[in-house]
């Protein structure tokens, strides 16, 4: 043994016993954590793993043996210590727990959208395995809550202060990225869910509180509903588009560890619901690098010019981050990259040069994008993404659904992704490595550099992989050497982040040169539409999914892409249509607006 | 004057006791206190006093403020600190501010800065988690331990929690006239007020030496309207006072529903939301007696369906305020009506 080595700072191993079965655990780590590595069912709805301990909900009631004293606790509190015995199902807790679900979820199916439609619904499975009753309209009458009304998060979420069941992890999570929108107001039954009274704080449709909800109060603004409209409609040509990180986390969803690739299930699965056409964001993303890696270039140029130049660059393919920009520091607008985002590039690519060439009327396109992510059903719905063409105007994206409704969207018909054969996308599907790393924090950024370093130097980079900016940290910086030129670039998730960089930037405006930055922690991968529940482990897993598809990709860079190139080549003599399909402009917003 | 090492022991050979409910022996608080290396700790003095009918720590606040800063002083002086709160219940504050504030004066000329927070009255304001999350500007709710508040207190300071009267024992034993008196909030009889009476004796010898046995028949709730033990009268003569040492006389006569109106309503409002079972439990069980006729028999009031919501407070709440209701309304049903169940 090393005992008389072991300092503070090393945790020791312990052994446990759940339900008289042994466990080694970290010394101090809540035995709940314990049983759910282990995949042992203890009922809990405050607990996540990245968030503080709110031990609110109070189901995770184990019984503790401690010399045939025998007590009750909650397993988020506890810690493990050598020879810990606890008991997870009694009679006894098991009552306790049916009492508390009882009052929790009594009105939970009647209001929740999932239940009404029969999705998939993480309360649900409590409502039947408790027997939960479904409330009279005696206790409606009587209902604290009720006078407080969904509220809407823009086009992308919303909350129902009516279900929800004040565990508050919306607003934690919500506080840890460095925003402060929701809050629990009052005291006792009159406890609920609102937004913040200052009118300095917005939310910005990041949708992390969605992905936290344990009971669907805190939800993304569903499409399901339009989706399964527009692919029974015999007059709609319906195409789905696959964001990067969708095909690294919608295993999740159907029981697969965090991290495995199910592309080619996802692509036969988006067939099977009845999509005619299956395409990719991917090849949009490709668009975005290349639209992105000019802009830099000519801003970089004209600097070097001695002329007025927008430095440094932000990337603005995160509508949660442009919503951040234009709504807290709208005097930074100049700084974002006129380019459109990756979905709307595609899908206007589809609309506009995929539809003349196959002489479609493109008022018969439907273009479903299936999103990590809520704050692109915002960006979906902005009117000034639309496009004039054809004496028509177009929205690039008709409908979105983040991972979560795809998931259940799935299983409501039946579609099991397992059992399904890797499929293929279409011809429009084609897409770099340098796009599929665009789900992970940092992989834009790697992206326009490999692309940007082309139209520099004429040729790629050396060393195509920027180790230094992948990873999970927060912020990442680094000095990528192009050709004659230092390039100081910085990589940033979270708002709480983001005001770190931009307060360096205050003091030395010139410390960078290009700044990506993402809303969600880890970028896209950790967006707010993906399964509920994700936590850091797992975002972790699925980046490397996403590193490992560009790994193996035949193209590498978004300027190989034959795709890419022909639909700008296309634009080339269209310049009107040009600068609409590829840019777009921002506009400082009004709380709420 | 007793300080230091000498008053600690003092301190233990006479037992003292916290004396805001719990009674923890205040040696071995101020033991673990001491050993703890920090390079900052605080001391709290916990003025907020929010179970029903309870009046003593005003009572003293009013007859004895010196006493209650110089114990606070004492405590302040054992851990080497300079700094206190004092958690005020807003109304006490205003009530006492001139003498309270002249002794502060005093303190501050002695470089003891002692602060006043004050408190919304409240019955989770007393809570030891929920004052110092108040005092740090946060939601006055319970803190989830571990760690336990005298570890990890205001602002990550090991904290130091005394209720007033305790203040006032240590004060009495440290000036060496420590009597086991305390003081006692005696309710529902002729001359309801504050007593001192002596730690040893039984409630029904407490009501006697104070001229308040009632003539006619009763029971009695001991320890706080809100978390007091409900017991008989023959029953009161062997038990001792107990939790924040108040003694409630109830005629014979009072109907459960009475009883179960006055509880369920307390605990619906003061609840502070935090927690689950207490939030939605309390909302619940103010309902089901809401719905019920004042004029109902004690036996069709509906247990059955009360008994869960009671024991799932007091077996889930998170913190000792939602897990007290069950103690009046199970001894309730137990020693007066007799519910063999419990």
């Amino acid at each position: 043994m090393s005992s008389n080595t072991t300092n503070e700072n090393t945790t020791k191993q312990v052994t446990i016993y759940i339900n008289e079965q042994a466990f080694l655990a970290q010394e101090g780590e809540a035995v709940l954590q314990v049983a759910m590595r282990h995949k042992l069912n203890i009922p809990h709805l405050c607990f996540h793993e990245d968030l503080p301990v709110e031990a609110n909900c109070r189901l995770c009631l184990v019984e503790v043996l401690d010399q045939d004293r025998k007590s009750l606790t909650t397993s988020c509190t506890l810690q493990a210590r050598e020879g810990l015995r606890v008991t997870t199902h009694t009679p006894k807790i098991e009552e306790l727990r049916r009492t508390n679900l009882q009052l929790l979820l009594a009105k939970h199916v009647k209001r929740c959208p999932k239940c009404q439609q029969d999705l998939v619904c993480p309360a649900k499975k409590l409502i039947e395995e408790y027997h939960i009753k479904q409330h009279d309209e005696r206790d409606e009458q009587s209902d604290a809550s009720l006078k407080h009304q969904i509220h809407q998060m823009g086009t992308a979420a919303e909350f129902d202060p009516q279900m929800c069941i004040k565990c508050g992890k919306c607003v934690n999570v919500c506080s840890q990225i460095g925003i402060n929108f929701l809050e629990l107001e009052g005291k006792g039954a009159a406890t609920h869910l609102t937004y913040s009274k200052n009118p300095q704080v917005d939310c910005i449709y990041c949708g992390q509180c969605t992905m936290h909800c344990p009971v669907t109060a805190v939800r993304e603004q569903s499409h399901l509903s339009e989706v399964e409209a527009v692919l029974a409609d015999p007059d709609k040509i319906v195409i789905a588009q696959m964001a990067p990180s969708v095909r690294a986390s919608l295993g999740e969803e159907f029981g697969l560890e965090a991290g495995t690739n199910v592309e080619g299930q996802a692509y036969s699965a988006l067939r099977a619901l009845g999509f005619d056409h299956i395409f990719d964001v991917n090849m949009g993303a490709d668009v975005t690098t290349m639209v992105e890696a000019h802009e830099l270039v000519e801003r970089l140029q004209a600097r070097a010019r001695g002329e007025a130049a927008a430095l440094p660059m932000f990337t603005s393919c995160c509508p949660a981050w442009v919503k951040f920009v234009e709504f807290y520091t709208p005097e930074l607008i100049p700084h974002l990259t006129s380019s459109r985002s990756p979905q709307i590039h595609s899908g206007a690519a589809y609309k506009t040069w995929w539809a003349s060439k196959h002489n479609i009327d493109p008022k018969r396109l439907v273009v479903v994008s299936l999103m990590p992510c809520t704050s692109k059903k915002y960006e979906a719905s902005l009117d000034k993404l639309q496009i004039d063409y054809q004496g028509q105007k177009l929205r690039p994206v008709d409908l979105v659904l983040t991972t979560r409704e795809l998931g259940a969207l799935l299983h409501k018909r039946g579609i099991d992704l397992l059992q399904l054969a890797q499929g293929q996308a279409d011809e429009l599907g084609l897409y770099s490595g340098a796009a599929a790393i665009y789900g992970a924090s940092g992989g834009v950024m790697e992206s326009a550099l490999r692309s940007a370093a082309y139209l520099l130097t004429k040729k790629d980079l050396p060393r195509l992989n920027l180790e230094e900016v992948r990873g999970m940290k927060g912020i990442k910086r680094a000095t990528v050497q192009i050709g004659e030129l230092q390039l100081k670039v910085a990589v940033v998730a979270t708002p709480m982040n983001a005001r770190k960089v931009l307060s360096e930037l205050k003091r030395d405006p010139r410390a960078y040169d290009y700044i990506e930055f993402m809303a969600c922690p880890g970028g896209c991968i950790g967006g707010g539409g993906q399964p509920l529940h994700g936590t850091a482990a797992a975002i972790k897993q699925r980046t490397k999914a996403l590193y490992q598809i560009d790994q193996n990709a035949p193209l590498r860079t978004a300027h190989s892409n034959p795709v890419v190139q022909e639909f700008l080549a296309w634009l080339e003599d269209k310049p009107t249509l040009k600068q609409q399909v590829l840019h777009t402009s921002y506009f400082a917003k009004d709380r709420f607006a | 004057m007793l300080t230091g090492q000498a008053l600690l022991e003092a301190i233990e050979g006479f037992g003292l006791v916290g004396r805001g409910g719990a009674a923890f022996p205040v040696s071995k608080k101020w033991r673990r206190m001491r050993d703890l290396s920090a390079s900052k700790k605080y001391v709290v003095c916990n003025a907020s006093e929010g179970e029903i009918g309870v009046a003593k720590d005003i009572h003293i606040l009013r007859n004895f403020p010196d006493l209650v800063i110089k114990g606070l002083l004492l405590t302040m002086d054992f851990l080497d600190t300079k700094e206190a709160y004092i958690n005020f219940n807003k109304d006490y504050y205003s009530q006492v501010k001139t003498s309270i504030d002249a002794l502060l004066l005093a303190c501050r000329n002695k470089h003891f800065l002692i602060t006043i927070f004050q408190e919304e009255p409240s019955y989770i304001g007393g809570e030891s988690g929920a004052l110092l999350n108040a005092i740090e500007g946060r939601k006055t709710q319970p803190r989830v331990e571990p760690p336990s508040p005298s570890l990890r207190g205001i602002h990550g300071a090991p904290t130091l929690v005394h209720n007033v009267e305790t203040l006032y024992d240590v004060a009495r034993v440290a000036l060496g006239e420590f009597q086991p008196t305390r003081f006692s909030t005696i309710l529902g009889v002729e001359n309801e007020g504050v007593y001192c009476v002596d730690v040893a004796a039984s409630v029904a010898e407490i009501l006697r030496q104070t001229d308040n046995y009632p003539k006619s028949p009763f029971f009695v709730q001991v320890g706080g309207g809100a978390s007091g033990e409900i017991m008989r009268s023959d029953q009161a003569e062997s038990a001792s006072l107990s939790g924040c040492g108040s003694i409630e006389i109830y005629p014979q006569s009072t109907s459960a529903y009475f009883l179960l109106h006055k509880i369920s309503q307390f605990y619906a409002k003061e609840s502070c939301g935090k927690c689950a079972p207490c939030r939605e439990g309390s909302w619940a069980i103010k309902e089901l007696i809401d719905r019920l006729d004042p004029q109902i028999a004690d036996a069709d009031i509906p247990w059955q369906e009360l008994w869960p919501l009671v024991d799932l407070m007091e077996q889930a709440s998170l913190c000792g305020l939602g897990q007290a209701i069950a103690k009046p309304l199970k001894s309730y049903a137990r020693n007066i009506l007799r519910q063999e169940a419990l």
